[in-house]
C-alpha cells in the first residue's frame, strides 16, 4: 500500500518539478523565475523526505531541514536585490 | 639537549634584545649579552671532550621519511667556528654599544646581529645538509637586514640588495649541489656523506655537484669574480662589518670548503678550480686594496685577498696546507675584526673614513693608534704576531705543490708578490692614518674614544700577540682538533713555531716586507698608473645586469600571462584534453565489468533537470540575474543527487554553500553590469564550443569508465578504521578532523587568509552605486521590510540551535564544524540583510578578525596539545564517559579541533560577506524621487 502511494507521490512531485522548471525557463519576468526556483526548493524538501520514507532512514532528514530553514534566505537575498539593489544596507 | 641550546640561546637572545626598546642603552646591551655568554660557557664546557677526539651529536626527528632531521654535531671544526662566532659576537655587541649614536635603534641592531649569530651557529653545527642550507640562507637574509641597517641611505639599500642577490644566487646553486650530493649518497646526513668519498667521486654527477657547491662557497666568501658585493656591503655599520665581513659570514664559504674537504677534495678539478680562484682573489684583492682611499674599502679588499689566501691553501692538496688554512682562519678573524673596530673608532671620532683627510692621528689618539698598528702589522705578517705564523706556513706550502707542472714555481713567486702588496696596504693604513702630517679639514675634532669602546680591540690585539709569541700554548689543541675534523681523522705532524731557522719561507717573508715598503714609498707612480686604467663601476654594471634580467623576464611573462582569463582557461582545458583524452584512445572498451544498475524514472528526471539548468545557464549568460537563477537549479539538483546517492554530508554542505554563494553574488552583482556585453566573434564561439564539448566528452567518458569498473580505493581503509581509530562513525567527518586533520588545518588557514585578504582589498574601495535598477526603475523605498525583520529575528535562535546540533553530532552522523559554521554564518547574514549593518554593529560588537584568529588558534593548539602527551602533532584522543541523566557520551579531542574549524568558518564567511555589505553602509545611496 505504502509503496504504491510513494510511487504516485514521486510522480506528482516529479511533474511539479518539471512544471517549476518550465516556469523558470519561460519567465517572463524575473519575479516569476524567482518564484519558480523557490517552489523547486520546497518541492525538493518533499522529494527528500519522501525518499527517506522510501528507504526507511532518518539520515536525509537534516538535508530537508536545512532547505526548509535556510533555502528561503537565497530567495530573500534575490528579492532584496530586486527591490533595493543593495542587499546589506 | 645541550648542543641544541647553543643556537637556541642565541635565537632567544635575538628575541630578548628586540624587546629592549624601552630600556636604556646599557641595560639593552647587558640583556643582549647574557644569552651568548651562557652559550659560550656551554661551549667551553664541551671543549675538553671535543679536544679528546669526541664528536658530540644530537638528532631530533623531523621529517624522517624525507631524510630530513634536525641534527647537530660538534666536532673540532665546528667548535673552532662556534668559538669565533660567539666570542667575536660578544665583543661586537659590546663595541656596538659605544659605536651607535643616540638616534640609531640599538634593539634592532642587536636582534639582527643575534639572528645572524644563530644562523652562523646553525651552519657550522648542522649535521644535515638541508638544514645547513637553511641556515646558510638565513645568514644571507640577516646580513641583508644588517647591511641595510641605515635603510634611509641609498648606498646601504643598494649594497644590501647586491649582497643578497649574489649570496642568495650562490645559495640556490649550493642547494642544487647539496641535493645532488644527497642523491648520490642516498642520505642528507652529513656523517654519512662525509664517509662516502669513493661513492661521491666515482659518480658521474660529482663534477656538477662540486661546481655548484663551490659556487655557493665562492659567492659567500667573496672570491673573484663574485667579490664585488663585499666592498659595497661596507655601507653597513662598522660593528656589522667587523662581525660579518671579516670574522664570520665571509668565512661561511671557507667553512663549506673545509666541511666538504674530506669528500670533495683530492681530484684535479677541485685543485684546479679552488687554487686558481684562490690565487686570483689573493692577488687581485691585495692589489686593489692599496688604491682604496676609504678605510673600510681598504679593509674590504684586504679581506677579499686573505679569503683568497685561505681558499688557495685548501686548493693546494697537502694536509699541512689545510692546517695552515685553518690557522689563518683564526688569525685573520682576530686581526681583521680588531682593525675594523679601530676603523670604527677613527670614523666615529673624525667623522670621515677618507685616508686623504685623516692624517696624523697619532697625536690625537695614541692608544687606539698603537692597537691599530699592532693589528695592521699582524695583517702584514710581521714577526711576533699571529699573521706572521700562518703566512710562513702558507709560504712553505706554496713551495711544496706541483699544481702547474713545470710552471709550479710561479705560485710561490705570485704569493710573495701578493704578500708584498699586503705589506704595502698595511703600511699605508698605518702611515697614512696615524702619521703623514696633519689632518685635512676633518668634520670633527678627533680625540680618544670612550674607554670601554677600546676593550674589544684590546682583547683581540692581545690575542694576536699571545698567539704570535706562544702559539703552542694557545692554539695547538683547537688547531689539532679542527684539522682532525677536516682531514678525516688523520693529522700530520706539524709545529707552529716562531723560528724555523733560516729557510726559504723566511726569505720570502723578508722579500715581501722589503717589496711592500718599496711599493708603498713609490706608490705615487702606481696610483698614476691605476688612474690611467678604465674604471669599472661594479654597482652600475650590477644594476644594468639586473635591469636587463628583469626586463627580459617581464617580456617572457607578458608573452604567456597576458591577463585574459578566457585564454588561461582555454590553455588549461587544452592541456587537460590532451593529458586526459589521450589514454581514452588506448582503452578498448569504455564500459567496465561492473553490472549496470537500472536508470529509473526519478533518476532520469533529476538528470534532465540538472542538464536543463546547466544549458539554460549558458543560454542566458548575458542576463546575469537570470543566469544565476538557472545555475541555482544545478546547485539544488546536485544537492538532491548527493542525498539520493547516500552522501548526506555533501548534500548538507552543498545546500549551505549554495545559499552563501547566492548572497555573495547578489552583493557583488550590485556593483557590476547587469548584462554581459557581446564580445566573442562567431568563429570564437565555434572554437570555444568545440573545446568545451570535447572536454565534456572526455571527462564524461572517464567518469563512466571509472564507475563501471570495480575500483579499489583508500576509502575502504577509512571505513574500517573510522570507529576504532577516530572514535566516530561518520567517516567523512573523521577524515576531516582526524585522519586528514593536518590538511584541514591548512585549509582553514587558507580560508582565514582569503577572508583577511578580501577585508584588506575592500577597504576604502570607491565604488559606483547605481541609483536605479537595470531597467531604470527607482529602488523601493522600504529598506527593511517588517515581515522579513521579524521572521529573520525569530529564525536566529532556531538556526543557532540547529547548527549546534549539527556540530555536536558531526562525529557520528552527517554534520560537523564546517556545515555548522556555514549555518551560523547564514543565520547572521540574514540579520544583516533584514536589519542592515548599522543595526548589527550596535548589537554585535565582535571583531571578525579576532574570531578567525581564535578559531585557528584553537585548532592549532588542539594539535599541539598532543605534544604534551609525547605524541606527534595532531594525534587525536577519545574516550567514553558515563554521565548521569545523559548516559554514555564520547569525548574526543577532534571535537575541539572541529570547534576551531567551526569558529574559523563563521568568522571568515561573515567577514567576507559583511565587508562586502559594509561597502555601502555609510555612503547614502543616491535616491531618485519621482
Amino acid at each position: 500500500m505504502l509503496d504504491t502511494v510513494i510511487l504516485i507521490v514521486f510522480a506528482m512531485i516529479g511533474i511539479s518539478l518539471l512544471l517549476n522548471v518550465w516556469r523558470l525557463l519561460v519567465g517572463p519576468s524575473v519575479p516569476d523565475r524567482i518564484l519558480a526556483l523557490d517552489t523547486m526548493y520546497i518541492n525538493s524538501i518533499a522529494l527528500i523526505i519522501l525518499y527517506g520514507i522510501n528507504m526507511g532512514t532518518e539520515l536525509y532528514f537534516e538535508a530537508a531541514l536545512l532547505i526548509a530553514m535556510l533555502g528561503f534566505v537565497s530567495t530573500v537575498a534575490v528579492c532584496k536585490y530586486l527591490l533595493r539593489g543593495d542587499i546589506i544596507e | 639537549m645541550t648542543l641544541l641550546w647553543i643556537p637556541l640561546l642565541s635565537l632567544l637572545g635575538s628575541i630578548i634584545s628586540s624587546m629592549t626598546g624601552k630600556l636604556s642603552r646599557n641595560q639593552s646591551t647587558t640583556l643582549s649579552l647574557i644569552m651568548p655568554i651562557i652559550a659560550l660557557f656551554m661551549c667551553v664546557n664541551m671543549a675538553p671532550a671535543v679536544f679528546a677526539g669526541e664528536e658530540i651529536r644530537e638528532t631530533i626527528s623531523w621529517l624522517p621519511l624525507l631524510g630530513i632531521n634536525i641534527a647537530f654535531r660538534l666536532d673540532g671544526l665546528a667548535l673552532l667556528f662556534v668559538f669565533m662566532i660567539l666570542a667575536i659576537g660578544i665583543l661586537v655587541i659590546f663595541y656596538a654599544r659605544y659605536y651607535l649614536s643616540k638616534n640609531d635603534s640599538m634593539p634592532k641592531l642587536y636582534s639582527y646581529l643575534m639572528l645572524f649569530m644563530t644562523a652562523m651557529l646553525g651552519i657550522v653545527m648542522s649535521n644535515n645538509v638541508i638544514q645547513l642550507w637553511f641556515f646558510w640562507e638565513l645568514t644571507s637574509i640577516s646580513s641583508f637586514l644588517l647591511i641595510s641597517y641605515w635603510w634611509y641611505k641609498s648606498e646601504a639599500r643598494k649594497g644590501a640588495l647586491m649582497a643578497l642577490t649574489i649570496t642568495g644566487g650562490g645559495g640556490l646553486a649550493l642547494l642544487a649541489g647539496l641535493l645532488i650530493l644527497g642523491n648520490i649518497v642516498g642520505s642528507y646526513n652529513l656523517d654519512i656523506i662525509l664517509a662516502s668519498k669513493e661513492v661521491i667521486q666515482a659518480s658521474q654527477w660529482y663534477e656538477v655537484s662540486l661546481i655548484l657547491i663551490l659556487l655557493g662557497a665562492f659567492t659567500k666568501s667573496a672570491q673573484f669574480p663574485f667579490h664585488f658585493w663585499l666592498p659595497h656591503a661596507m655601507a653597513a655599520p662598522t660593528p656589522v662589518s667587523a662581525y660579518l665581513h671579516s670574522a664570520t659570514m665571509v668565512k661561511a664559504g671557507i667553512f663549506l670548503l673545509a666541511r666538504f674537504y674530506p669528500v670533495l677534495a683530492g681530484t684535479d678539478l677541485w685543485f684546479f678550480i679552488v687554487s686558481i680562484t684562490g690565487l686570483t682573489t689573493l692577488l687581485f684583492g691585495a692589489y686593489v686594496a692599496l688604491f682604496k682611499h676609504d678605510l673600510k674599502g681598504l679593509l674590504a679588499y684586504s679581506t677579499i685577498s686573505h679569503l683568497g689566501l685561505i681558499t688557495l691553501l685548501f686548493g693546494l692538496n697537502t694536509d699541512l696546507a689545510t692546517v695552515a688554512a685553518i690557522f689563518h682562519i683564526i688569525n685573520h678573524a682576530t686581526f681583521k675584526a680588531s682593525l675594523f673596530m679601530a676603523t670604527g673608532i677613527i670614523d666615529h671620532e673624525t667623522g670621515t673614513r677618507d685616508m686623504r683627510k685623516i692624517n696624523g692621528m697619532w697625536k690625537f689618539m695614541p692608544y687606539t693608534a698603537t692597537l691599530a698598528m699592532v693589528a695592521a702589522a699582524s695583517m702584514a705578517g710581521v714577526p711576533l704576531l699571529n699573521g706572521f705564523l700562518s703566512k710562513e706556513m702558507f709560504f712553505a706550502e706554496t713551495l711544496h705543490q706541483q699544481l702547474l707542472g713545470s710552471l709550479s714555481w710561479v705560485i710561490p713567486v705570485l704569493a710573495t708578490v701578493a704578500a708584498a702588496f699586503s705589506v704595502a696596504y698595511s703600511a699605508r693604513f698605518i702611515h697614512d692614518v696615524f702619521f703623514n702630517g696633519d689632518p685635512i679639514d676633518l668634520p670633527k675634532q678627533p680625540h680618544e674614544p670612550p674607554r670601554y669602546m677600546r676593550v674589544p680591540i684590546e682583547i683581540l690585539v692581545a690575542l694576536c700577540l699571545i698567539v704570535g709569541i706562544f702559539p703552542n700554548f694557545v692554539v695547538d689543541d683547537i688547531l689539532v682538533s679542527a684539522s682532525h675534523a677536516v682531514l678525516g681523522g688523520y693529522v700530520p705532524e706539524f709545529k707552529v713555531a716562531l723560528w724555523h731557522g733560516f729557510n726559504l719561507p723566511l726569505l720570502m717573508s723578508a722579500f715581501a716586507v722589503m717589496g711592500g715598503i718599496l711599493i708603498y714609498t713609490q706608490r705615487r707612480y702606481l696610483f698614476l698608473f691605476q688612474a690611467s686604467l678604465p674604471t669599472v663601476n661594479a654597482k652600475k654594471s650590477f644594476d644594468n645586469a639586473i635591469y636587463v634580467l628583469i626586463k627580459w623576464s617581464q617580456q617572457k611573462i607578458n608573452a604567456i600571462e597576458n591577463g585574459s582569463l578566457q585564454r588561461y582557461l582555454m590553455l588549461m582545458f587544452l592541456v587537460v584534453l590532451l593529458a586526459a583524452g589521450w589514454p581514452l584512445f588506448e582503452m578498448n572498451k569504455l564500459v567496465g565489468a561492473k553490472e549496470l544498475t537500472p536508470i529509473g524514472l526519478h533518476n532520469a528526471l533529476g538528470a534532465a533537470l540538472l542538464m536543463i539548468g546547466a544549458i539554460s545557464t549558458v543560454i542566458w549568460y548575458r542576463t546575469r540575474m537570470v543566469s544565476l537563477l538557472m545555475i541555482s537549479v544545478v546547485g539544488l539538483m546536485v544537492s538532491v543527487a548527493f542525498t539520493r546517492f547516500s552522501a548526506p554530508d555533501l548534500a548538507l554542505t552543498q545546500l549551505t554553500v549554495e545559499v552563501v554563494t547566492i548572497v555573495l553574488l547578489m552583493l557583488a552583482l550590485f556593483f557590476l553590469p547587469q548584462h554581459s556585453p557581446r564580445e566573442s566573434s562567431s568563429m570564437r564561439i565555434l572554437r570555444d564550443l568545440g573545446i568545451s564539448s570535447a572536454l565534456g566528452i572526455v571527462i564524461g567518458s572517464i567518469c563512466y569508465a571509472i564507475i563501471t569498473r570495480p575500483f579499489e580505493s583508500i576509502s575502504d581503509f577509512f571505513v574500517a578504521n573510522s570507529k576504532t581509530g577516530g572514535g566516530g562513525t561518520n567517516v567523512v567527518n573523521v577524515i576531516l578532523v582526524d585522519f586528514r586533520g593536518f590538511d584541514t588545518l591548512g585549509e582553514i588557514c587558507v580560508l582565514g587568509i582569503a577572508a583577511l585578504g578580501i577585508y584588506k582589498l575592500l577597504g576604502n574601495l570607491p565604488l559606483f552605486m547605481p541609483g536605479s535598477d537595470s531597467e531604470g526603475r527607482p529602488w523601493a523605498k522600504e529598506r527593511y521590510p517588517v515581515l522579513l525583520a521579524s521572521i529573520s529575528q525569530s529564525l536566529l535562535p532556531l538556526a543557532l540551535l540547529v547548527s549546534f546540533y549539527i556540530f555536536l553530532r558531526g562525529h557520528n552522523l552527517p554534520g560537523g564544524g564546517f556545515i555548522a559554521g556555514l549555518i551560523t554564518a547564514i543565520a547572521f547574514i540574514l540579520q544583516y540583510i533584514a536589519h542592515g549593518s548599522n543595526w548589527i554593529a550596535v548589537r554585535l560588537t565582535i571583531n571578525y578578525r579576532k574570531i578567525i584568529g581564535s578559531g585557528l588558534a584553537i585548532a592549532l593548539f588542539t594539535g599541539i596539545g598532543s605534544w604534551f602527551f609525547d605524541k606527534p602533532f595532531m594525534t587525536t584522543w577519545f574516550d567514553y564517559f558515563d554521565i548521569p541523566f545523559i548516559g554514555e557520551i564520547e569525548l574526543a579531542s577532534a571535537l575541539l579541533f572541529d570547534l576551531g574549524v567551526y569558529i574559523t568558518v563563521v568568522g571568515a564567511t561573515l567577514m567576507i560577506l559583511a565587508s562586502l555589505g559594509e561597502l555601502t553602509a555609510n555612503t547614502p545611496k543616491e535616491e531618485v524621487n519621482i
